[in-house]
């Protein structure tokens, strides 16, 4: 009986065999990667907003304190973002004919609030909260970065599990003194891993990797 | 059984041949349903199959060239999912944010829940102003921390988008204005109001009949209407009879060691029922062998949770509980009562037992009629009560809680009289649905379109709205401000959570407008009329203030009322008892009259006693059905003073015989997409003159299959004995008994894992749960739990993630019932983590069974492994994706199910988490009693507690080291750390020994 296949068809099977298991493992790379990009996390890119806020000019110039608009940010799993009347309370007073704080004005002067475009966000399933993490020592610029110097604020992290992970697995390597928590200069010492230890211990803090921890 | 067997023609054959009937070899000691004795195809297909035949099949047949292809683009489709990238979202803060919301903390505030005007106090949960979960109000009598679960599904009913939505004239779009201008020159041509009706339901709030008063005297010749179909008219006659005025009659269950029910579901069903499950509850909270417990006797037709938790029941036709009240009350010495028509035969000296049961605990014993029973039934027991000295110490008497106590239904055939002749001008309808509830011999359907101006306050466009002028959308009792009565007579102040969605009116709105106060709110309305009625308050703000916190207006509880007895009481001879088959009609346990037809969450709940969904049936006994050749699931025709409706059959175990109890508020032609058309309308043949029970019913066989989904045959644990129970004197005998195949240190292969820190368990007191099955209702809404649908449900579909297995034990006509809640246990050796493939359910330190949604890629594995058969599987998008008004009710800290995903109880990990976070930011331990699961939360029976057994001295640890607590199939080694307290019984030993 004459072969219904001719003899290169080993070859043409064998290359499309690995080529198949090369060209899989390739895409799983490709995506890994596209999903690194600050395209997939915003990790960086700075997000257009209905006014240009700038947390360098309110933190890093004058110096106002995270809490004073993020007032939950202890008690709640919602840091909280401030009302209308927050941004008000001052510039009823300074820069009232502003351009650029128009939108604020309008917003109290017709009852419409202000509609931010979110910045920091993890998906729906992920239950984060943010007085247990402040309440442990984790400093505000460890997850959102250095705010003090953002003209509009980025993302400064993927906030991807892994990097939760990173944190939960070793909490060491990131707490801080609860009095430098809000502090947007803060530098970790040189012995960070000798602090980080001794805090985890005042503080009781736990290695919580259980998966209710996050997700439910 | 005693029955021959019939020819194989005969039709009761499947009742009658039943292989595995009680007394026969291979009989299991309990039984789940006559499915299981007879071994029908479809429970064995239940049983042997995790899910039934159907269940698993795809949709199309697949042959492996198609499965090829469909894996291989799932394989694709599912590495996509690797490359999302999340949405931008919005954050839209508040321009002055209020100061007492903060985000991401839940506020509660107090209010209360009716049903029949009866009001039970509730907190209701709020996220940012959303209502989302209904708790009990601990603070408030009618609820003592506990409710039902009808408050419980109220927020279901406030989110529906069914609900009505504008103002309706003839069918056409209206509006409010112009329905006031209209009204006031309907009353003004109404010649001062004369031709003035108003129909409401059940009122017991003091600001809506202060408002009702004045427009009465407003309009002279206007009267006033109260109307239920599920009356209590018959306990305020029978008030009547006994005391020559009405009264509301209150029990102390807490006093009581001997207890006789007449016909009376009071556990789970009628005011008061949650501090009566309490307080029954605590007195069979049994400490060791030595303790005692108080006994139930129960007289009934129709099985009830009160009858299942009976420790003697003794069925009989509803009509012949008279008969037994007088025999009972003659062999207690009153002899004035006349003898019944008929001696009541009750088996193995049963009377006689009681009365010197009830006799030995005078001052301690209780006789209880229900509400379907005839007013001389209700007096008869006053007069057994007081001669047993039990009044103001098991029972006390108060002014009637109801502000105009009338006979509800005769007012409604004097209604029907004028509106027949045509002197109804004007007539309002607030709130109830007389044109689907009505007697039907009244014709009310017919009456209605011919009154001039008609308009009717409603939630639903139904079945009255059509037949009126004008519909009005009612606001929601969360959406409200009023006030009511509860059961003892305590006000609540019912507050708003939330303003109107649809933009409903209020009743009192509505009749501020009818005494032209239209722009008077009702907020206004309810706290003038309480400023009038506390001039005495130095600081009426901070009074009022205080009031709506706590939820209760302070002392207004009606003090016990001195009442005498009227002479002659029962001393008419009794008419003989009709003859024929006998007609019961009952609320439905979970639609109730009605009014729920449009709530997913209560036509899903499985009826505590039938367990039966989305459907009414008319229950009879297997020794009748047998009689009259019926099976279950067989549509008849019942016929009954010349009205005919289509039902189903259900055989009932325990079910009086020669009876037939069908349940009321289904048949709905206008209920909504969920409710409309589901089940028989039993209120097409209740007539005026016999509300619930009558005779000369006739049956007639259609032939039809009316398939119906009951879930008792799901999910069952290959019987095995999941129930343990004894009697009061078998446990003082064998204090050990329920742990008789406890094992001291069984081997397992696998590691052993210490739990250091938390270790979260729970214990269930299967001798305190009476299977009313609020928690069911309780963990939908806390956990977000699905709807799935009748024939999703008939399929073995159903999500809830509590279910409360009903066992029989005994015979098949008079067996002994028993409720086990039943959740994910929680094993510490889980047979369902070891078999997922994608670590989707694993352990955490704290032992808590967890269940990763995200990682799920639904094998099934870990269900089919599950030998307690608690997971449910999302077979298709069963949670509503894309309805808008119900995602405001969803809780904001438990995920949203999607299609394909496995799902169980969690312990209610986000209630877990929320107080361990509160501890943790305060620096210490968690107390005992702070984290409270939904079911715990809710029960009326104090029966789930949960808590660290890591902790010694925590309530859970106390109850887990009594001798009755057993571990749910020990056997297989699964350490669950939900375990159970062995049900007990106190049977009386002159019964007892006489039924041997």
């Amino acid at each position: 009986m004459a072969q219904i296949f001719h003899h290169s068809t080993n070859t043409i099977a064998r290359v499309s065999i690995y080529g198949a298991v090369v060209v899989i493992g390739l895409l799983g790379f490709a995506v890994n990667v596209v999903n690194q990009t600050s395209y997939v996390t915003e990790v960086h890119n700075a997000r257009p907003q209905p006014v240009p806020f700038s947390h360098k000019h309110h933190v890093g110039e004058l110096g106002l304190d995270c809490r004073y608009c993020h007032t939950a940010v202890e008690v709640s799993s919602s840091a909280g973002m401030p009302p209308t009347q927050t941004c008000m309370a001052c510039h009823s007073q300074i820069w009232t004919t502003a351009a650029m704080l128009e939108p604020v004005r309008a917003s109290y002067r017709d009852s419409k609030p202000i509609s931010w475009t979110r910045v920091n966000a993890v998906p729906d399933f992920v239950y984060f909260n943010h007085s247990i993490h402040v309440s442990k020592g984790v400093g505000c610029t460890t997850c959102h970065g250095p705010v003090a110097e953002m003209n509009i604020t980025w993302r400064a992290q993927s906030l991807y599990m892994r990097w939760c992970l990173d944190c939960h697995n070793a909490p060491e390597k990131y707490l801080r003194p609860r009095s430098e928590v809000f502090n947007a200069f803060y530098q970790p010492p040189g012995d960070q891993l000798a602090l980080g230890e001794k805090l985890m211990k005042e503080y009781k803090v736990q290695k919580l990797t259980a998966c209710t921890t996050c997700h439910r | 059984m005693d029955t021959e067997r019939k020819n194989g023609q005969h039709p009761g054959e499947e009742i009658a041949a039943l292989p595995n009937a009680p007394g026969e070899a291979n009989a299991p000691r309990f039984w789940r349903g006559l499915e299981e004795l007879a071994g029908t195809p479809e429970f064995l297909d239940h049983k042997e199959n995790e899910f039934p035949h159907g269940a698993n099949d795809p949709a199309a047949k697949l042959d492996r060239r198609e499965l090829m292809k469909v894996m291989a683009a799932s394989a694709a489709f599912a590495g996509l999912t690797g490359c999302t990238k999340l949405p931008t979202q919005k954050i839209v803060p508040y321009v002055r944010q209020p100061e007492e919301i903060i985000p991401g903390k839940p506020l509660f505030y107090a209010t209360a829940a009716t049903l029949g005007g009866v009001a039970t106090g509730i907190l209701v949960e709020s996220h940012m102003a959303r209502p989302t979960k209904v708790e009990g109000n601990p603070d408030h009598p009618g609820s003592l921390g506990a409710c039902d679960s009808f408050a419980q599904a109220s927020v279901l009913g406030l989110y529906d988008p069914d609900r009505s939505r504008a103002v309706v004239r003839d069918g056409r779009l209206a509006s409010w204005s112009v329905f006031q201008d209209q009204l006031s020159l309907a009353l003004g041509a109404a010649g001062g109001g004369a031709g003035l009706r108003l129909l409401t339901g059940t009122i017991t709030s003091p600001t809506l009949a202060d408002q009702i008063r004045a427009i009465l005297s407003q309009f002279s010749g206007a009267k006033w209407v109260q109307y239920e179909s599920i009356t209590r008219d018959n306990v305020r006659e029978g008030a009547l009879l006994a005391f020559g005025e009405v009264v509301n009659t209150v029990y102390r269950l807490d006093q009581a060691d001997v207890i006789l029910t007449l016909d009376s579901d009071f556990l789970t069903l009628g005011p008061g029922n949650i501090p009566y499950a309490r307080q029954f509850a605590r007195k069979r909270r049994v400490e060791n062998e030595k303790s005692k417990m108080n006994r139930l006797y129960s007289v009934e037709s129709t099985p009830t949770n009160t009858g299942a938790m009976a420790d003697h029941r003794l069925r009989m036709r509803a009509s012949e509980i008279e008969g037994f009240a007088r025999t009972l009350a003659r062999e207690l010495g009153l002899y004035t009562i006349a003898a019944p028509a008929h001696s009541t035969e009750a088996p193995g000296g049963w009377i006689p037992a009681l009365a010197r049961d009830l006799k030995q605990h005078s001052g301690a014993s209780l006789v209880v009629a229900g509400d379907q029973q005839p007013p001389v039934v209700h007096a008869i027991v006053h007069a057994i009560n007081q001669a047993l000295g039990n009044f103001d110490k098991t029972v006390y008497f108060t002014q009637p809680i109801e502000e105009s106590p009338d006979n509800q239904w005769s007012s409604m055939g004097q209604l029907a009289a004028d509106l027949r002749a045509g002197s109804v001008t004007t007539l309002l309808i607030l709130g109830g649905n007389p044109a689907y509830d009505a007697p039907a011999d009244l014709a009310f359907k017919d009456l209605l379109p011919k009154v001039p101006f008609s308009a009717r306050l409603g939630h639903y466009e139904d079945e009255t709205s059509a037949l009126c002028h004008w519909h009005i959308p009612e606001a929601h009792e969360l959406e409200s401000w009023s006030d009511a009565r509860a059961y003892d007579g305590t006000v609540s102040v019912i507050q708003p959570l939330i303003a109107p969605l649809y933009g409903g009116k209020s009743r009192l709105e509505v009749l501020a407008a009818l005494s032209g106060k239209a722009g008077k709110s009702s907020h206004d309305t309810v706290r003038d009329y309480w400023k009038a009625q506390r001039p005495n308050e130095a600081n009426f703000d901070a009074f009022w203030e205080k009031t709506l916190r706590d939820g209760v207006v302070a002392g207004t509880a009606f003090p016990p009322k001195q009442v005498s007895l009227k002479s002659g009481i029962g001393a008419e001879p009794p008419a003989a008892s009709p003859q024929g088959l006998e007609i019961v009609f009952r609320p439905d346990p979970t639609i109730w009259d009605g009014r729920f037809a449009n709530n997913g969450w209560l036509q899903e709940l499985p009826k505590p006693m039938t367990k039966l969904t989305w459907d009414a049936v008319a229950m009879v006994s297997p020794k009748t059905a047998e009689r009259l050749g019926l099976k279950s699931e067989e549509a008849v025709e019942l016929k009954y003073r010349g009205r005919t409706i289509v039902a189903p059959v259900w055989v009932m175990p325990g079910h009086a015989d020669e009876s037939v109890t069908v349940f009321l508020g289904y048949g709905r032609t206008r209920a909504g997409r969920v409710g409309t058309s589901m089940g028989f309308d039993a209120g097409w043949i209740r007539p005026l003159a016999t509300p619930w029970i009558g005779a000369g019913l006739e049956i007639r066989r259609t032939g039809a299959k009316w398939p119906l989904a009951a879930t008792q045959t799901h999910n069952t644990m290959e019987g095995r004995e999941p129930i343990r129970v004894a009697t009061l004197d078998e446990y003082a005998q064998n204090p050990k008994f329920a742990q008789a195949d406890a094992q001291e240190n069984p081997l397992s292969l696998y590691p052993e894992v210490k739990y250091d820190g938390n270790a979260w368990g729970m214990a269930i007191d299967l001798n305190s749960c009476n299977g009313c099955g609020a928690c069911v209702t309780a963990c939908q809404a806390e956990n977000n739990i699905a709807v799935v649908g009748k024939t999703e449900v008939i399929i073995g579909r159903e999500m809830h993630w509590i279910r409360i297995d009903r066992y029989f034990e005994g015979d098949m006509e008079g067996p002994n019932t028993y409720h086990q809640p039943l959740m994910c246990v929680h094993c510490e050796d889980a047979p369902c983590e070891l078999v997922c493939p994608v670590a989707a359910t694993v352990h955490s330190p704290e032992g808590l069974n967890e269940m990763i949604y995200n990682r799920c890629v639904g094998t099934r594995y870990c269900s089919n492994n599950c030998p307690y058969k608690v997971r449910r599987f999302n077979f298709r998008l069963y949670s509503d994706w894309d309805t808008p008004s119900l995602f405001g009710m969803r809780n904001p800290n438990v995920s949203v199910r999607s299609r394909g995903v496995m799902e169980k109880c969690s312990y209610c990990v986000q209630r877990i988490n929320a107080v361990k976070i509160n501890a943790e930011e305060q620096d210490r331990p968690i107390h005992d009693g702070e984290i409270v699961t939904a079911c715990q939360q809710t029960c009326p029976s104090e029966a789930i507690v949960f808590g660290n057994i890591n902790d010694p001295n925590s309530k859970v640890s106390l109850l887990k080291a009594k001798n009755r607590n057993y571990k749910l199939l020990e056997e297989l080694n699964t350490r669950p750390r939900t375990t159970y307290l062995a049900k007990l019984r106190n049977p009386n030993p002159e019964i007892e020994k006489a039924a041997v």
